[in-house]
């Protein structure tokens, strides 16, 4: 009983780890370059050590899933790029970027600028330009697969539970969950929008826990963790336009009229000049701005952080190999610190954007009073 | 500044995704899940309030006891008051009755006893009489002899006489 128990719990587990090992096999190239083996290392002392860059590299969007390197080899997963440019599709792998050092089909991966890290090609005044679609399957869309997937996975087996075990106590995954959904719900949905939180509770939920596991996958610093999601001006743009987008259009009378025409507010404020009616509508795009920008930098500013401590380390071993030893102790100590600390922020992070999305839907969906 | 600029295509894929798990998690996890919590909230919720009125029914099913139990010792109390009454009274009515009977008893032990003090009275004056005839009749004879023999036996036949 209890072998078959086991077995039935981590066969599907095994069986994702078993994808993930045959896919990255597949996507897996080892790539050598065509320098000798013996003064590698001499190069790489010549080498600057560039924290900043690294840092960069590593909280950045990427073409290819860089996992490790090992005596100069990048073991990678090279992801397909897709672009649309100039009426034309270009589709091919990463690999022929070369870890962004060439170009390909006349695009390459953008030094430095606005556009760093970008594929660009260079127009006929020799500036950079973006192809007019870029949907290139990047490190961060795959990390953003693999969360949905084990999301989904987590939740509908959580789901299934429930319906198996009606009627009894929660167990296991599920009672470690349900407090979660349970806060969620009433302490977030219930509190701040009111009566008809229900309609918004999935929602919130979704955005909850897609924020808090992709904020914990991302301190997690090999992959299949590590990809810097939630730290994304892009992945958190969306979030923030999805509650932009659903606090507008479930908005009331009354949330409209608080904002063309604001009670209890001097008629001077609305006439001649509508002083009031601008703030309020610059602050409905706000609102979903600063939800934006705060997750993004707390996420971003955490894995800096974490980065530049270890980042001491090699700078220090860069001037003498025993000055790196010895700041590793100081560096690995407060990276620790700071990882603690980003768990903590994973969760109040991913709590105050469920919260003050709540909030938005409760102000739309206020009545009059 | 490429840490604030937005990527197109990953834009584009965070839409498509979040989109799916929306969708997925709304219709397979929340709704079952938000579901079962409810329904087992309202199952707590049901099973305190019958508790609630069972404990409710118990107390009013105690007070009915306890007035049952009054309403009886008050009874009790009622009966034993009236048994105590027709015991006194029957006792009373006995009482009475006895009197009376005994005084009738008594009355008529009286009256034998006064008509056979008559009888004796009578009977006695009878013998007084048949006595002092007797005597007279004795002292008539002495006197022919001797008046002071005659006194001596005047004495000495009264004292024969005696009165019983």
């Amino acid at each position: 009983m209890g072998d078959k128990s086991i077995n039935k719990h981590y066969f599907p587990l095994a069986t994702l780890l078993l994808f993930f090992l045959f896919s990255g096999t597949a996507l897996l190239a080892q790539h050598h370059e065509n320098k000798s083996d013996e003064n590698w290392e001499e190069e790489v002392l010549e080498q600057d050590f560039k924290a900043g860059d690294m840092i960069i590299e590593h909280i950045t969007d990427a073409y290819e899933w860089h996992i490790l390197t090992w005596n100069k080899t990048h073991v990678s997963i090279y992801l397909p790029v897709i672009l649309y440019d100039q009426g034309e599709w270009h589709v091919f792998s990463s690999k022929h970027l070369h870890h962004g050092e060439e170009s390909y089909e006349g695009y390459h991966v953008a030094k430095e600028g606005f556009n760093g890290g970008k594929l660009v090609r260079t127009d006929a005044e020799g500036n950079e330009v973006r192809p007019d679609y870029d949907i290139s399957f990047t490190k961060n869309v795959l990390a953003i697969f693999i969360s949905i997937f084990l999301l989904m996975w987590i939740f509908i087996s959580v789901a299934n539970s429930y319906k198996k075990r009606k009627g009894h106590a929660p167990k296991g995954l599920q009672s470690l969950l349900e407090p979660l959904i349970l806060f969620v719900r009433d302490d977030i949905a219930k509190a701040s929008i009111g009566h008809n939180y229900e309609k918004y509770t999935p929602f919130l939920l979704t955005i909850f826990f897609f924020i808090f596991f992709n904020n914990l996958f991302g301190i997690i610093p090999f992959f299949p963790g590590g990809a810097n999601i939630t730290g994304n001006i892009g992945v958190t743009g969306v979030l923030a336009a999805f509650t932009f987008i659903i606090t507008t259009f479930s908005a009331n009378k009354n949330y409209w009229v608080h904002i063309v025409n604001m009670p209890g507010v001097p008629w001077w404020l609305k006439l001649p000049l509508p002083l009031m009616p601008i703030v309020e509508i610059m602050g409905m795009f706000t609102k979903p701005f600063v939800l934006m920008v705060r997750l993004f930098a707390n996420m971003t500013a955490g894995h800096i952080i974490v980065l530049g401590f270890v980042s001491l380390i090699f700078i220090f071993g860069h001037i003498a190999p025993a000055a790196g030893y010895g700041v590793s102790v100081v560096s690995v100590a407060f990276s620790i610190f700071m990882d603690i600390l980003e768990f903590l922020v994973a969760l109040i992070q991913a709590y105050v954007f469920t919260i003050l999305s709540a909030l938005y839907f409760g102000m739309a969906t206020e009545e009059a009073h | 500044m490429q840490l604030i600029n937005p990527g197109f295509g990953l834009v584009f894929w965070m839409t498509l995704a979040f989109l799916i798990v929306l969708f997925v998690l709304t219709k397979y996890a929340w709704k079952p899940i938000l579901a079962s919590l409810k329904e087992r909230e309202d199952s707590i919720e049901d099973a305190l309030q019958a508790a609630e009125e069972a404990k409710k029914e118990m107390a009013a099913l105690k007070a009915k006891n306890e007035e049952l139990l009054k309403q009886a010792r008050e009874e009790r109390d009622a009966m034993l008051a009236d048994a105590r009454k027709i015991k006194e009274q029957i006792i009373g009515e006995a009482r009475e009755k006895a009197n009376k009977e005994a005084g009738i008893i008594v009355e008529g032990a009286r009256e034998q006893i006064n008509s056979e003090k008559q009888a004796a009275l009578v009977e006695l004056k009878n013998l007084i009489a048949t006595y002092s005839i007797e005597i007279a009749e004795k002292v008539l004879k002495q006197e022919l002899s001797d008046a002071k023999k005659q006194q001596a036996y005047v004495d000495k036949l009264l004292k024969e006489t005696q009165l019983n």
